[in-house]
Order: C-alpha cells, then structure tokens, then sequence
C-alpha cells in the first residue's frame, strides 16, 4: 500500500500539467490565500474596534455560535443555493470562496478581540496619561501587546481555510483536494492517500511557517525573552479554539 | 418539511449513528487526556513537548486523516473505526492543554492544605485537584464536542455515514429537505451534547450549584 503511495507521489505525469501537484498546490495556495485577505479585512479591524471599544460584544458571541453549522452543510447548501445563479467557473468556485471566508472570520475576530481584551488595563491608562490618542493607543500599545492572541486565530482561520478547502473540492472546487475527491471516486486508494499526504504536509508547513511568524513579529517584551525591572506581567500563550 | 417528516425514522438512526461517532472519541480522548496532561502539569519540563505535538495533530485536515487512519491502522477505508480513532486524536489533541489549565487553576492554598492534612499522589489527585479542575475541563470538552459533531459530519465523504449522509444526499440528489435536516440535526446534536456537559459537570460540581458559573477556560 506505502509502495503504491510513494509510487503515485513519484510518478513524473502527476508532477505537470492541469492536473499535476504543482499546479494543484498554486490553486489550493491561491483560494487560501484570497480567502484570508477577504476574512482578515472583515474581520480583524472589527475584533479591533469590539476589544478596543468593548461594544458590540455579541458579535463575538454570535460568530461563535455560528461555528456549531456543519461545515459541509454550509459548503452544500450555498452550492446549491448560488451555483446556479452564476455561470462558468464562478458557480463552482464562488460559494465555495463565500463558505470559505464566512468560516474563517470567526477565529480571527475572536483572536483581535481576545487580544485587545486581555491588555493590561494599567498599561492602558499609562499610554493615555502619556497623551496618547484613542488611535495611537491602539496601534502603539494594543496592537502589539494583542500580536500572539491575534496571530493565534490567524493560525486557527488559516488551518480551517486548508481543512475546508480540500472537502469544497467535493463542489468542484480545484486544488489538492482533488486528487482525494477524485481519488475516493474512482477507488484509487494510492492518489487518494497521495492527496492525503500532500494537504496534510502542506497543514503542517502553514502551522510552522506562522508559528515561525508570530516568533518574529511579537515584541520580546511580551515573550519572556526581555523582562523590565519590575518583572513585567507576562500574558501566557492562550489559543483560540477552532475545528475543521 | 414534508421531506423530513417522511424520513423521520432515517434521520434517528444516523443521528444515534452520529452520536456514537462523535461521543466515543469524546471520552475515550477524556481518558487519555486526563494522565497526559497530569503528567504535563506535574513536571513542566513535559508541557511544551505534550502541547506542541498534541496541536501539530490537530493541524492536519480531517479529510486527509481519515483518509490516512487505515495507512496507520491496517483497516479498510470503509471501517468505522478510522473515523472514531482520527476523532479521539482530535479530542486528544484539544483536551490535554485544557486538563493542563485545569490543573494549573486549582488555588495553590487549597493543595497545600489537602496536602498538610496528609493526602498525597493519587488521593489528592482524584479527591482535590481533579474535581477543582473540572469547571474547566468540562469548558475544553465542550468546545471538543461542539467541533466533533461538526467534523463527523464530513466522514460522509469516505463513505462512513451518519447525519452527514442527509447532506451529501441532499447536495447531490438536490433535496433541500434532506439538507436542512441535517445541517438541524448536527446542530441539535451539538446543543444535546453542550448540555449534557453542563449538567454532567454541575452535578460534579455541587458546591458551585449558587454561584456564578466560572468564567475561566470558558471558549474562546
């Protein structure tokens, strides 16, 4: 079965062409990639302003909610509902997209909010009491400070995204999740696990890659790394739940 | 509506069917989860290892790991058993940090003082710090089932069926009736399982029933 496996991973005709891995890896990148700036433009500014504002707090407790759908259901019942609406390549690819984003924007607003939320209310007034305004607060003394909360639904929504981007391949969506649909569909056990294996590495190395991220981009103030005199309190690594 | 009236009696037994596939992996993960996560509390060195590789078993999709369960088993692709195994490693994966930060919650004073009236190991284990814990714990398992219930749903696909049979038929077969009563029953499933966490948890709990419920390790 492995030999079958790494045979079919090996084999030169899967490594070109319209069906080829390489091509199949650029679409699932391309969907990941447009789904997460869409989801990342609703939703972050919109944790921002909940966490910083604290109003409108049951947007927060409504997108986790909206969590318990079925994501297959989601991912059904919009094909249906829009893909005959629209023509082309558009009908199977844009409920697909919608579903996409609609799942991925809980995780990163709950992740902005939570960050915002947690700062240190003391290191909030002191930014005022410095003359800071609303807007410099936030971006100066907020932001940073809310950076590994925020990362982490960055991390949840971008797994999601991979998860959920290989089942929409079942609505005609292209990407690697082809080769486990198509696969399953003509009882070709060895491009199936193939597939498999290749979204399964490709998880992993977007796991890593943003854990590799968030190590760069958070102030050492934050991490242990650097602690002030007075042994500055230090928010421990808290995830932000998610499923697939 | 006419739809699912018709099919009342096939929509109970994938819902049992449902129920099964996502509850098995529920406590068989609570199993393994509560000596892993003790060991991850007891010597911290441990933590950082359990956690990061529990979570990288968490990044992998769920169709890709049930599709990769029989590489790992030997079973068919067929077989239950891929999706109750790839579901435990799931609930695994999402449980041992939160038995961690239950741990970590029970108040240092109260440990002390069920260790100064001479209760040590397994006793103050299982007599203080694991009932303390399970405001929390019980806050992990319910995000842990909510997400089971939806991931199940997707065993459809390989060709293990539950409610998310409705779905797949009802895409295919373009039945929205079919649909919705699958998108309405996972969805009732995740709020039967919520509660029964809840009451489970309330009933272990008697001397929180006044108060307010705890806020801490409550889902994100």
């Amino acid at each position: 079965m492995i030999t079958s496996i790494w045979a079919w991973l090996r084999d030169p005709a899967h490594w070109s062409g319209a069906d080829g891995i390489p091509t199949r890896l650029a679409e699932h990148l391309g969907y990941t990639a447009i789904v997460m700036v869409l989801a990342a433009a609703i939703a972050l500014p919109l944790g921002l302003y909940v966490g910083h504002s604290g109003r409108a707090r049951w947007l927060i407790t409504a997108a986790n909610a909206a969590r318990a759908v079925p994501t297959l259901g989601l991912l059904f019942a919009l094909s249906l509902w829009l893909g005959p609406k629209l023509s082309g390549d558009l009908a199977f690819s844009a409920p697909s997209i919608i579903v996409l984003v609609l799942l991925a924007i809980p995780p990163l607003l709950a992740g902005a909010y939570a960050g915002v939320e947690a700062v240190d209310p003391a290191a909030r007034d002191a930014a005022k009491g410095m003359g800071m305004q609303p807007a410099q607060v936030l971006r100066s003394v907020e932001l940073p400070v809310a950076l590994p909360l925020l990362l982490s639904g960055v991390r949840a929504a971008l797994l999601q995204v991979i998860a959920t981007a290989t089942i929409a391949a079942y609505v005609g969506l292209g990407g690697l999740g082809r080769y486990l649909i198509d696969g399953l569909a003509t009882g070709d056990y060895a491009a199936t696990a193939g597939g498999a294996l290749l979204v399964a590495g490709l998880a992993l190395a977007a796991d890593l890659l943003l854990a590799a991220l968030t190590r760069a981009v958070v102030s050492p103030g934050l991490t242990g790394k650097y602690r002030g005199a007075d042994g500055v309190d230090i928010p421990g690594r808290t995830d932000v739940a998610f499923e697939r | 509506m006419t739809w699912i009236q018709d099919h009342l009696g096939l929509i109970g037994s994938l819902a049992v069917r449902h129920a099964v596939l996502a509850g098995i992996p529920l406590l068989l993960g609570l199993v393994v989860s509560l000596p892993l996560g003790w060991l991850a509390h007891r010597y911290r060195r441990l933590a950082p290892v359990a956690l990061a590789g529990t979570g990288l078993l968490y990044t992998i999709p769920s169709l890709a790991l049930f599709i990769l369960m029989p590489l790992l088993l030997g079973t068919k692709i067929l077989n239950p058993i891929n999706v109750v195994a790839a579901m435990t490693i799931y609930t695994i994966a999402l449980l041992v940090r939160t038995v961690v930060d239950g741990l970590d919650s029970v108040p240092k004073d109260v440990d002390a003082a069920a260790l100064a009236m001479g209760l040590t190991g397994l006793r103050r284990l299982l007599g203080v710090q694991l009932p303390l814990a399970i405001p929390v714990i019980a806050a992990g398992l319910r995000v842990a089932a909510v997400s089971n219930v939806s991931i199940v749903s997707v065993a459809s696909i390989i060709g293990v069926s539950q409610l998310g049979d409705l779905l797949v038929d009802g895409y295919n077969r373009d039945i929205p009736g079919a649909l919705w009563a699958g998108i309405i029953g996972c969805l009732a499933l995740a709020l039967l399982f919520d509660i029964v966490i809840q009451v489970v948890a309330r009933l272990l709990t008697p001397w929180r029933a006044s108060t307010k419920p705890a806020a801490a390790g409550a889902p994100a």
